[in-house]
């Protein structure tokens, strides 16, 4: 079926096919209630049919230790202590946030190989992928991964499959405590809402929404006890956005260097036009002339080619 | 009888037109990745994946025989105290008026100039173009680096597009240098009106 409600399509400068208009979805993680019990990652490797390679354990909980080609989505475990000396679990399930302003988007190259649907969702279609990792680049939360197998580049993808026909993403549908929730951005922020309340009233002072507004907001959200340092959970960049250098190497530098090398090429031609071109007039030269003094400090480079 | 005196020897003309052709690919595939305006660049690849696999392999060849080419013609390009007074009046050079320019040695003060922007952009652009290598490179660098290694490739390769696009224009408006690159020749009067200085010098060592 043919996509009607693409609002943001890579390299493209032409409008994408958005007449359909769809409801802002969102995915609202809650920290708080996730037990780390990693169904999300085995209901996201069997809806998506993807198996990651068997590895080995390094000594923390995370299991696959990064997210991989093959691994969309991976729980990473955080020891914290609290200043009354407990210790805390702070679990916080990784993968794409699905930001309304995408660094992987604006920094891909090939035309069409990142959409983002008028619902938020941000979907690689590897169909169109070249392989060449700009996407990685450009992502302010190290997302996306380049498969060694056929490079590719991958990332989750809020089950787009799914959502399309009115289901919900296969790790929301999984989780067994129901930490995690989808529905339309609007009712996940009210949900939270209410979550945030129960944490304060619990004594987490600090509990709040992670909706970071440098990259206009995120379709994935979480519900963190400490909202005030995301950086607890396993380096949440604490204010996520484009970088500027990406911003610099995609944004309007690149028109504007192409209308430099353009008017570069335009000027030699007027300049042709109207100066001419620079020809020796043989006949007026005088073989039998003997040639002028030359001066000292030419004679001295030679070539280190040799003549 | 007149006679054509030599300017570029076999090798240098061979080394000069490998680097030419090898800028040809590279830059074109690059212009591909460079604009979506230009991604149908791709197609004379075979491709975007193509075009993303062969762009730094032809980049790595062109640096190669570029070094090659550079290491031969550097000591003949470096910039003396007469080049800053021809690059003072390039509009007499614009407006070819020849005779009221700084006398000229093998190459002008625009060459030497050219001469080294290509050897600082090349540069640049290789060690860059290590860093955004995904297939082999990147995974060794940190994401800083590798979007500032981005943003410098994109602007080295800027430089030396613009600077190539007004080196071949020269040497269309220049009658005889091309020439010159293709079968190595150039004629007396050429050589005087040009390069009077460098005349002399190939002048004196005939005589000899
Ligand atoms: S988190 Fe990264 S990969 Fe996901 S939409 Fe944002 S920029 Fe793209
Ligand atoms: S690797 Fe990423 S940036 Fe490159 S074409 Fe594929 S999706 Fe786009």
């Amino acid at each position: 079926m043919a996509t009607q409600d693409v609002i943001a399509r890579s390299a493209t400068t032409t409008p994408s096919p958005s007449v359909r208009e769809q409801l802002d979805v969102a995915k609202l993680i809650d920290t708080s209630v996730c037990i780390g019990c990693k169904a999300c990652q085995v209901a996201c490797m069997e809806w998506n049919e993807v198996r990651d390679e068997i590895g080995s354990t390094v000594g923390v909980y995370d299991n696959p230790d990064d997210l991989t080609a093959d691994s969309w989505t991976v729980m990473r475990f955080a020891e914290h202590e609290t200043d009354e000396g407990d210790l805390e679990w702070l679990i916080r399930k990784d993968g794409c946030m699905h930001c309304v302003e995408p660094g992987c988007l604006e920094a891909c190259p090939s035309p069409g190989a990142i959409i983002q649907y008028s619902n938020g969702i941000v979907d690689f279609n590897q169909d169109n992928c070249i392989g060449c990792g700009y996407c990685i680049t450009g992502c302010p939360f190290d997302v996306p991964r380049l498969s060694e197998k056929d490079n590719k580049a991958y990332k989750c993808t809020l089950c787009s499959d799914r959502v399309s026909v009115g289901l919900e993403p296969a790790c929301v549908k999984t989780c067994p405590t129901g930490a995690i929730v989808f529905g339309s951005k609007e009712d996940m922020k009210e949900h939270a809402d209410g979550r945030i309340a129960d944490l304060k009233s619990r004594g987490f002072d600090n509990a709040g929404l992670y909706d970071p507004a440098g990259v206009g907001g995120t379709h994935v959200m979480y519900v963190l006890h400490h909202a005030d340092k995301p950086g607890l959970y396993s380096g949440l960049p604490e204010d996520p956005s484009i970088s500027p250098m990406v911003g610099a190497w995609k944004g309007l530098t690149k028109p504007l260097a192409m209308l430099a090398m353009g008017a570069t090429a335009l000027a030699g031609f007027f300049h042709y036009v109207r100066v001419g071109p620079n020809r020796v007039e043989e006949d007026d030269v005088d073989d039998a002339t003997p040639p002028v003094a030359a001066e000292r400090d030419e004679r001295h480079d030679a070539d280190r080619g040799g003549h | 009888m007149k006679r054509d005196i030599q300017r570029y020897t076999a090798n240098e003309r061979s080394n000069h037109w490998a680097v030419a052709l090898l800028f040809i690919l590279a830059a074109l595939s690059g212009l591909a990745l460079f604009h979506p305006a230009l991604f149908w660049l791709s197609h004379l690849f075979g491709g975007g994946p193509w075009t993303r696999i062969l762009h730094p392999f032809i980049g790595v060849a062109m640096s190669v025989l570029f070094a090659l080419m550079a290491w031969r013609f550097a000591g003949r390009n470096r910039i003396q105290p007469r080049d800053r007074q021809w690059l003072g009046q390039w509009r007499d050079v614009v407006a070819k008026r020849d005779d009221r320019l700084p006398k000229v040695g093998k190459y002008n003060a625009g060459q030497k100039l050219l001469f080294w922007v290509l050897v600082a952009s090349l540069a640049v652009l290789l060690l860059t173009g290590i860093v955004i290598w995904r297939e082999y490179f990147s995974g060794a660098f940190a994401v800083g680096l590798i979007r500032f290694a981005s943003l410098l490739h994109a602007f080295a390769a800027f430089v030396l597009v613009t600077t190539i696009i007004v080196h071949i224009y020269a040497a269309i408006w220049v009658k005889g240098s091309v020439g010159a690159m293709l079968h190595g020749k150039v004629s007396q009067a050429w050589a005087r009106k040009h390069h009077p200085l460098w005349h002399d010098e190939k002048m004196r060592k005939k005589e000899r």
